[in-house]
């Protein structure tokens, strides 16, 4: 693993993320390319997107993705032939389809679920002024004097 | 031999740790006092062998003693210092001795400053958290003994990770283990009442402060990882929702709205087996978070000792303390009997309202890190989750969470009148959005996002005022200002803490939207300009440091021919390592940082530069200190040290509120 990660850091010239040798002439499009490059993950690095990485391939991608836009592709077809080549792996979005429903899911039905249990709780009447029987008189004293500071 | 014996005050700390965690369960379920009394001392001795141990470690370190395999694995000669020490903790067995140097300092602490607690209570404390010692100290001495020796030391070693070899970084982990080790002490406290069976407003008063100061402590911790981030990866990003990065971030939310529920346990004692559960989830996180760094099981930038049987062992670790203590939840929390009854307007609510959302948006934050693991294991997809889910998942949260804090902070406890706070509110509500329209105006088109994050600052800040102004009360200035000044600190520290919420906010948005950035070939001597800005690329040279080769540029910056700044981004090479790093070079402002870059020389002449604009950059840190030290001004307000045991007579003083 060690020599892996020495090799590969040989290997990569330690370049900065997008090149100036990258960028396109035509501002719109450019600026069309780093957004879609925010959205797409550079396949052997750790959770970062092509346009902020530093390795060969994630060029290899920036390229692709302007190649594409020259070529007067949409920014749908450009992540459909992405997808296509490397798998959704590539997306730092994942698509809200089949079991990833679950995934986007979550957040709003836990929200629903905690604000439904919130509601019951709030509304049952609670049986209050109940003594704490546990308390012993000694303990109350105590703690009352701590209350008291 | 100085090494063997830092080995063998490891091992002895192990045994207090052991006797720390037994004699006083078996005390306190036996009503022997005894037995109970031993955890102090227990504590005390295994608190002072880890000190001993760990300065031992930092003593190989700082010698260069490379027949210790850690120090051959992490260290070199030419290293400043500094970094020598830091280097302590930059590696995996090393940052897990301070991690169990942390736990046993609050083991001590507990028992140095337990007095006002029952016997029966500190006594399980003390015992919770020796279990937990005893479950860490293994794990350091059976799989990764940071005091291994090599039987033919090298002459030289191989250097830390030159990412590591910054101050930013070098005291990242010690707080961000504060924080995390904090929160066993609220994990043991919970546990510790569930076996009592009891929690009243005196616990809720206990566990409050551990857990403000490990959320101080991990708020710091995380603004100290994400401004190093800002400017040592060389293109200042903050935030990259990370698996480690989450892994922080996860207890602190946690952290955050189990520091919010005591307050109600405290108060009103309701909401107690909630809260409860809060504590026991909280340490559950700071567990994950460090499977998740340790184990590698999740791909991730800094993930720095990846190893299976590690990571199984942490993972077991985090499944037998979690397991105990829900078990343990299940069967008590419904004797948790709540007291206080409080209406749906009320400052209850309201606490009720924000734990949800920070709950709620933790648990999205768990679910997106873990998701990509679970998707391979049970779906067969391999698939990515990064910013761009978490961005559109977990913001909403952060906007509710905003949107009710104002008028939170303002309702009364029990029964409160809706129209009576917004009474209040009404004025700086419009003020936020004139000022959100304002900003929406001069920014020339572009998102919505600038304004938002306008409108929600100034509806924090103004409403931290507002609040502070309620507390002040009614009478001439001179009268309001004598209240103000005798307010207790806890309400200084919300006012304080909600405004830096406020600011932060204002720093992320108002840098996601307006960021510039220039990215071209320079050659030496030619200027350019971005935005106001003139830049120019002065000289190139490179030459040898200490333990590293840098590229370094000279820039020069004007604005309408007037000098701004003369920056000096650099490009190492650190050859033991074999790696290179960008140090940007930055010129802070509180509206805007400048931020150069010096990348590779061309092939056809000059040099890759690359120049940003970073509007409010500061602002995040700046907001995240504040809270940090809102957190503070509530942790010295008088009750806490009061009920800490700090002054133990009780005085005859005026009631704080």
């Amino acid at each position: 693993m060690r020599w892996l990660v020495l090799t590969l850091v040989l290997l990569a010239s330690p370049a900065l993320a997008v090149q100036p040798d990258e960028v396109l002439d035509d501002p719109r499009l450019e600026e069309r390319a780093r957004e879609l490059s925010k959205g797409l993950r550079c396949l052997v690095c750790r959770n970062e997107n092509i346009d902020e990485s530093n390795a060969d391939l994630a060029r290899d991608l920036r390229l692709a993705v302007r190649e594409r836009l020259v070529a007067g592709d949409s920014d749908e077809e450009v992540i459909e032939y992405l997808v296509n080549r490397y798998g959704e792996y590539v997306l730092l979005q994942p698509r809200a389809n089949g079991v990833n429903l679950i995934l986007w899911l979550a957040g709003p039905a836990m929200l629903l679920g905690g604000i439904g249990v919130a509601a019951v709780a709030l509304r049952r009447k609670p049986t209050a002024t109940q003594n704490d029987a546990a308390l012993s008189p000694e303990e109350q004293a105590r703690l009352n004097a701590i209350l008291k500071e | 031999m100085l090494i063997e014996l830092g080995h063998f005050a490891l091992i002895l700390a192990f045994i207090m740790a052991a006797v720390q965690c037994v004699l006083p369960m078996v005390g306190a379920q036996k009503g022997w006092r005894g037995y109970m009394a031993a955890g102090e001392p227990a504590a005390t001795a295994q608190f002072l062998f880890l000190a001993f141990s760990f300065a031992v470690l930092t003593w190989a370190f700082v010698t260069s003693d490379f027949s210790v395999r850690l120090v051959t694995l992490n260290s070199h000669t030419a290293k400043p210092l500094i970094y020598k020490i830091t280097g302590v903790w930059g590696n995996h067995e090393g940052s897990m001795l301070l991690w169990c140097l942390v736990l046993a300092f609050y083991s001590a602490l507990a028992a140095w400053f337990g007095g006002n607690l029952s016997d029966t209570l500190r006594a399980r404390v003390l015992g919770v958290q020796g279990a937990i010692s005893v479950a860490f100290l293994g794990f350091l001495i059976f799989t990764s003994n940071p005091f291994w020796r090599l039987e033919v030391p090298p002459l030289n070693g191989e250097d830390l990770n030159p990412l590591l070899q910054d101050p930013g970084l070098a005291f990242h982990p010690p707080f961000l283990y504060l924080g995390y080790v904090g929160l066993s002490m609220a994990f043991s406290f919970a546990v510790a009442a569930l076996i009592e069976g009891r929690v009243d407003a005196a616990w809720g008063r206990w566990v409050r402060p551990w857990t403000l100061v490990a959320w101080v402590f991990l708020t710091i911790g995380i603004a100290l990882g994400s401004w190093w981030a800002y400017y040592e990866l060389g293109w200042g990003g903050f935030w990259f929702w990370d698996p480690v990065e989450n892994a922080s971030f996860m207890p602190w939310l946690i952290a955050a709205a189990l520091l919010h529920s005591a307050i109600v346990v405290e108060k009103r004692e309701a909401l107690k087996s909630w809260t409860i559960l809060l504590a026991i989830l909280a340490f559950g996180f700071s567990l994950i978070g460090a499977f998740i760094v340790r184990s590698g099981v999740l791909t991730s930038v800094h993930a720095f000792a990846n190893d299976p049987e590690r990571g199984v062992y942490l993972l077991a670790i985090t499944g037998v303390f979690m397991g105990g203590a829900l078990t343990l939840y299940a069967a008590r929390a419904a004797s948790l009997e709540a007291k206080g009854v409080f209406s749906l307007t009320s400052r209850e609510s309201a606490l009720v309202a924000n734990n949800i959302l920070l709950a709620v948006s933790a648990f999205v934050v768990f679910v997106g890190t873990v998701w990509p693991l679970v998707a391979e294991m049970a779906f067969d997809r391999k698939l990515s989750v990064g910013a761009p889910f978490f961005d559109a998942a977990f913001t909403p949260f952060m906007v509710a969470l905003a949107a009710i804090m104002p008028i939170g902070a303002l309702l009364p406890w029990k029964r409160g009148k809706l129209d009576r706070v917004m009474g209040q509110l009404w004025g700086i509500l419009a003020l936020s959005l004139a000022l959100g329209a304002l900003v929406w105006v001069m920014q020339t088109g572009g998102s919505i996002l600038a304004p938002a994050g306008a409108v929600l600052a100034a509806w924090l800040v103004l409403g931290a005022l507002v609040d502070l102004k309620a507390r002040a009360g009614r009478g001439d200035l001179s009268a309001r200002l004598r209240r103000l000044r005798y307010l207790p600190r806890a309400d200084w520290g919300k006012a304080v803490a909600h405004a830096g919420f406020g600011i932060t906010l204002f720093g992320v948005a108002a840098l996601t939207a307006w960021q510039v950035e220039d990215i071209r070939v320079a050659q030496e001597g030619q200027s350019f300009a971005v935005g106001p800005y003139e830049i120019t690329l002065v000289s190139v040279e490179q030459r040898q440091v200490s333990n590293y080769q840098t590229t370094l540029a000279r820039m020069e910056v004007t604005r309408n021919g007037n000098p701004v700044a003369t920056l000096f981004p650099e490009k190492r090479f650190y050859p033991v390592a074999r790696m290179p790093t960008t140090e940007a070079a930055i010129d802070n402002g509180i509206l805007r940082d400048l931020y150069l870059v010096i990348g590779d020389p061309q092939d056809a002449g000059g040099w890759a530069v690359r120049t940003y604009i970073k509007p409010f950059a500061n602002w995040i840190w700046a907001g995240a200190i504040i809270m940090a030290l809102g957190g503070g001004l509530s942790l010295s307000d008088r009750r806490h040290r009061v009920a800490a045991g700090a002054a133990k007579a009780p005085r005859a003083a005026v009631p704080a509120e």
